[in-house]
């Protein structure tokens, strides 16, 4: 394939004064991939999603992006308690369109509607977004992203804290968005859930690789992500089973 | 008296007539923009600002100047202290904001209370809704009027970056600059309103409504309209009061407020809201 890019790192280095937090990024994702960034806690997933956002400019290097990609946080990290209906979160992607002085027009809410009904949320699209379930918060906040109508979207640990069942379904919207061109960015520290993708990004700090699952799924190189935080449980000829110990330091 | 006397009362006298009208345009406003100022936990940069502009305040009143240019001055200074003190490293912010304040405040009350100045420093501190002039009035409507449109203008901006600061910011939007554009308009507010209901009173009308309607309202424009609503009310409460039972008149209306947010505070919320939200969110 030979696309131009739609994410590209060269040499780029991430931080928030002093010693850079994440380095050495030199990837190329073309148009239409589903890449999973992979690492342990703190070892720089969101610092590249603040990158990516704009949020954050590299301290050495290049980070692009073609277009203005979406972010879809952890759920936990919006405001639960704002009285905000799952219509009125899916009508915010909107916004994207730069008139935000405007009230939104009849087109937009449409838009907001059919995104819902794309996620299969149509029926909750006047429930208040902190009464929805974890899975049906992230699937609001994807609608929101459909509006924005990104060709990019960066969604941060996006199956934390959600039943098997939403998982699949969102991992079943994941692929049909991936179809129609988007590319994705997903992060997370489950081993397992690495492979469904076409790439995946192992970071722990720096760039520990970047390939598809069969190649950085090894148990080299997971154990240089992961350090002691992994437990490998077979590996030999097949695939590399693994799991990962979240230290808790509390 | 019968209930009729008792509603007309009050009217029937300019003093009242003024401070119900002073009230009610600083309620419609204030009201509607406590939403914001609670939503984006700014309540204590907002007391803040109400004490550490006394100084300009009180030098307004011994120049004889308008109110308000002493208050816009005061919330200048005290917001450029308060910036450059919390950029020192060694104290965290919240306890230099803390040293600055205390400091503007004292320093107003000094010059409130050297020998030979007039004794206003009660009405600069507690607000005199009674005392309203007519300048008073054509600012507190000019604020209707801006301050209005600004929250109309904002007010999706502000949505979004209440809800999601980081998903704002991949939306286009600067979170930063809708922030500040929450604290100029905050500060204005502070600046018109602190003539009416003083420098310690004033935080009531700017917090007490959002905290009475924010647990049921179902949007943010409905939380507004209802803050607003319940600020007008408490306020015409507040100077009905202090007409029948001789009260203070600020301290009136600051105390119906407060009690509005306690009452609105401790009031169930629907059933369905509550079954869903077991935490009680």
């Amino acid at each position: 394939m030979t696309a131009a890019p739609v994410v590209l790192a060269s040499g780029a280095a991430l931080g928030y004064g002093g010693d850079p937090v994440l380095e050495d990024l030199d990837f190329a994702v073309p148009a239409g991939t589903s890449v999973c960034v992979l690492g342990p806690n703190g070892g720089g997933k969101t610092t590249l999603f603040a990158g990516l956002v704009g949020a954050l400019a590299p301290t050495a290097g290049e980070l692009e992006v073609q277009g203005r990609p979406a972010y879809v946080a952890q759920t936990d990290r919006t405001r639960l308690d704002f009285p905000v209906s799952a219509l009125d979160v899916a009508l915010m992607g909107s916004l994207a369109g730069g008139r935000w002085w405007l009230p939104a027009s009849r087109a937009d809410r449409r838009a907001a509607s059919l995104s819902l009904e794309r996620v299969g949320l149509e029926s909750e699209s006047g429930t208040r977004f902190g009464e929805l379930s974890g899975g049906q918060r992230q699937r609001v906040l994807i609608a929101r992203a459909l509006v924005q109508d990104a060709r990019v979207l960066l969604l941060d640990e996006p199956l934390g804290g959600v039943d098997p069942a939403s998982a699949e379904g969102i991992e079943g919207l994941f692929s049909a968005l991936r179809d129609e061109g988007r590319t994705l960015l997903v992060s997370t520290h489950d081993v397992q859930s690495a492979r469904a993708f076409d790439v995946v990004l192992c970071l722990n700090r720096r760039q520990v690789a970047f390939g598809p699952p069969d190649e950085a799924l090894g148990r080299d190189i997971l154990e240089a992500t992961y350090g002691s935080e992994i437990v490998v449980l077979d590996g030999g000829d097949g695939p590399v089973r693994a799991v990962t110990v979240q230290h808790h330091e509390h | 008296m019968d209930v009729l006397d008792l509603l007309l009362d009050p009217l029937r006298s300019g003093i009242d007539r003024r401070a119900l009208a002073e009230v009610a345009l600083l309620g419609a406003v204030c009201g509607g923009l406590s939403f914001w100022v609670v939503g984006y936990r700014l309540a204590y940069p907002a007391e803040s600002l109400a004490h550490g502009l006394l100084p300009g305040l009180v030098l307004a009143s011994l120049a004889g100047a308008p109110l308000v240019l002493g208050a816009v001055a005061g919330v200048a200074v005290a917001a450029g202290l308060v910036a450059l003190a919390a950029r020192d490293e060694r104290i965290d912010a919240d306890a230099a904001t803390a040293v600055v304040v205390t400091g503007m405040f004292g320093l107003g009350a000094l010059l409130a209370l050297a020998p030979e100045t007039p004794a206003r420093l009660g009405e600069l501190l507690f607000g005199d809704p009674l005392g309203v002039t007519d300048a008073d009035l054509v600012a507190a409507g000019a604020l209707v009027v801006v301050g209005g449109l600004a929250l109309a203008v904002l007010h999706r901006p502000l949505a979004a970056t209440a809800f999601d600061p980081a998903g704002a910011r991949s939306l286009g939007l600067a979170p930063n600059r809708v922030e500040l554009a929450l604290l100029l308009l905050l500060a204005l507010a502070l600046s018109v309103a602190v003539t009416g209901l003083g420098s310690l009173l004033v935080l009531a009308v700017l917090v007490a409504p959002a905290v009475a309607v924010r647990r049921h309202a179902s949007s943010p424009a409905a939380a507004m309209a209802a803050g607003a609503g319940l600020a007008v009310a408490a306020g015409v409460t507040g100077i009905y009061a202090s007409h029948h039972l001789g009260s203070a008149a600020g301290a009136s209306v600051a105390l119906a407020l407060v009690l509005a947010a306690v009452v609105g505070t401790l009031w169930p919320r629907p059933a369905a809201a509550a079954r869903r939200s077991p935490a009680g969110g």
